[in-house]
């Protein structure tokens, strides 16, 4: 189904895609909010910038973007993907506990803050460009993968990763000399087994926005940690 | 129905802006219909624009846009303003009925040059005279507000959504090199019209998408300077830093924007020696104006633009170009809206500075 968005509010725009019965492609859009949220089937196409919170609690369904996409995306969802051909804005993969988010480009600030697993759900997210400040704040679970990709000798993430966090992994391609990581987490130079747990995903990556799987993963990759099952004892009370 | 206060309305401020470096001037039209992609983001209790170069046959007389509970205060208004300016022009700021906007007050301009003997007489240069007018009036006058100040630019604003303030003061009317546009989402005081952004002393004005926390330390700081703060919301005061900072101090622009979001202590710790001496001096002597707490604001100034975040960038912010134009958004549908085409659109990163100016004698 065909949707154009132009004259369509959020709510407008969104009963219209829970009620058609066929995957979706919508044009014209411009910042309508909320779009696919807790959507559990269908495949959605998006040309033309989403407004905040797309894909939010989304349970299922396939969400694609065919430009750059605002804050918020996937806000604790749970199953799923959504695929973005250009940039994220902040806050992306918030407190999301299932599913992958694939970013051609760079993602804002706190992408993937408080990420968490339970069981056979683990979100996965992977950023082919950099990563703003508090990257993986609080992260609890998941895998965040950070590429670099036309990083052009800029840092791949911001300042503060990994601030807070407590469970998951994080890769970051590159040796990570010039990135300042706090005391209770380990990032260590990742081992060949490590790199396989990512490979998958990397190479989901290259097939969706053109690259070659080998050539990406054919560089060193930092991988990030906490440092036990009780980093921050004693941080805040006696615990 | 139940009012502001009983109800919660989740929702978030909503800014936008736009310069041509070339100083082409753009009707207000096009920054009017750019907020309306983010109308949830305001719950219709302020919205608000401020325009600049769009007085260019009085340039060089200070427009004072004035907000007037009735006539009575308006007419003694006048007489305190024409013992120490002489006005050029005296008008109603013309506006259309609009059914979204309601409860209006009068809503006056006066174009006036301050008495040259009234700023001999106080030793007074023409700009802080002005400023300490409009504190005067803002604080002693009752029913009497200020609310815009400079030369060749004006704000507009009211209790509404950004989208019909625009329509309701016939923004298509007016031309500018950059505009600002504030939609607004008020949280801890009221919406009233003097409570819309921008806020604005002389070529000042401000607008804010954020909540500050540090405010009431800001407050008592700068009113040891002769500022007041009575318009009950936090943004009143970073407009008055601002001034106080660039105008009275003769910072930078890239100074104050250090002074107010100034990098955490480790971040500056990392930086060479130079500019960790100045980020650390300018860190302990103006402490008491750092400003704590989610913001992101586009400061409008004669010239330019600087649009930035607090530090930990608890607020979203997204700038995109085109040619001669430069536009500043809280979200890129936004930008989309005012130029399909923007280009290389980016998040400028926590305590970033982004400063556009017109080119040397473009405007």
């Amino acid at each position: 189904m065909k949707i154009n968005a132009c004259n369509y509010d959020y709510k407008k725009l969104n009963d219209i895609i829970r009620r058609s019965e066929e995957n979706c492609e919508i044009s014209g859009c411009c910042g309508q909010r909320f779009i696919a949220a807790g959507m559990s089937d269908k495949s959605i196409t998006i040309d033309g910038v989403p407004g905040n919170a797309l894909g939010a609690y989304l349970n299922g369904a396939s969400i694609t973007v065919n430009a750059n996409a605002q804050d918020a995306v996937g806000d604790t969802m749970n199953e799923g993907e959504i695929i973005i051909h250009g940039n994220i804005g902040d806050a992306a993969g918030y407190a999301m506990r299932g599913g992958k988010i694939y970013v051609k480009g760079n993602a804002g600030y706190r992408a993937g803050i408080h990420m968490k697993q339970y069981e056979d759900k683990a979100p996965v997210m992977v950023i082919g460009g950099t990563a703003g400040s508090f990257l993986g704040e609080y992260q609890a679970g998941g895998v965040i993968v950070v590429l670099g990709l036309e990083a052009n000798k800029q840092r791949i993430v911001g300042n503060f990763p990994c601030t807070g966090m407590h469970g998951g992994k994080m890769f970051l391609r590159g040796d990570c000399a010039d990135i300042k990581f706090p005391r209770q987490v380990t990032a260590r130079k990742a081992a060949a087994e490590d790199t396989e747990e990512i490979r998958k995903y990397v190479s989901e990556y290259c097939a969706l926005f053109g690259y070659d799987t080998e050539d990406i993963m054919n560089a060193p990759f930092t991988v990030v940690t906490p440092d036990s099952k009780n980093p921050y004892k004693q941080m805040y009370v006696a615990n | 129905m139940k009012l502001e206060g009983q109800v919660r309305i989740p929702s978030g401020c909503a800014i936008a802006a736009v310069i041509s470096k070339d100083g082409n001037r753009m009707s207000g039209e096009m920054i009017t219909n750019s907020m309306k992609p983010m109308h949830d983001r305001s719950n219709g209790l302020g919205g608000g624009f401020a325009g600049y170069g769009i007085y260019p046959e009085y340039k060089d007389f200070y427009a004072l846009h004035f907000f007037f509970d009735d006539r009575a205060t308006r007419k003694s208004c006048e007489f305190f303003l024409k013992e120490r300016f002489e006005i050029v022009k005296s008008e109603m700021i013309p506006t259309r009925k609009l059914a979204a906007i309601t409860d209006e007050p009068v809503i006056w301009r006066y174009f006036v040059a301050p008495l040259k003997s009234v700023l001999a007489s106080l030793q007074l240069d023409e700009k802080e005279f002005v400023a300490r007018t409009v504190m005067k009036i803002n604080t002693e006058i009752n029913g009497a507000y200020v609310f815009s100040s400079g030369k060749n630019m004006g704000t507009f604003k009211a209790v509404g959504f950004p989208e019909d303030v625009g329509v309701f003061y016939k923004l298509e009317e007016y031309e500018g090199y950059s505009w600002t546009a504030h939609g607004r989402y008020p949280t801890n005081t009221p919406g009233w019209w003097g409570g819309a952004h921008p806020f604005t002393l002389l070529d000042y004005s401000i607008v804010h998408n954020g909540e500050i926390s540090s405010y009431d330390a800001n407050r008592r700081f700068i009113e040891m300077f002769g500022y007041k703060c009575n318009l009950q919301t936090d943004t009143e005061v970073i407009t008055y830093i601002m001034d106080y900072l660039i105008r009275v101090q003769g910072l930078t622009l890239e100074e104050a924007a250090n002074v107010i979001a100034a990098p955490f202590w480790s971040t500056i710790a990392s930086k060479d020696e130079a500019e960790r001496q100045k980020l650390t001096y300018l860190r302990t002597v103006f402490s008491s104006l750092l400003v704590t707490g989610p913001f992101s604001i586009v400061l409008g100034f004669s010239g330019g633009l600087m649009a930035l975040n607090d530090r930990l960038k608890l607020r979203s912010m997204v700038v995109g170009e085109k040619d001669d134009k430069v536009y500043i958004a809280s979200e890129e549908a936004t930008i989309r809206v005012m130029e399909p085409e923007a280009e290389n659109i980016y998040a400028p990163a926590g305590g970033e500075p982004v400063i556009i100016k017109v080119k040397e004698g473009a405007f």
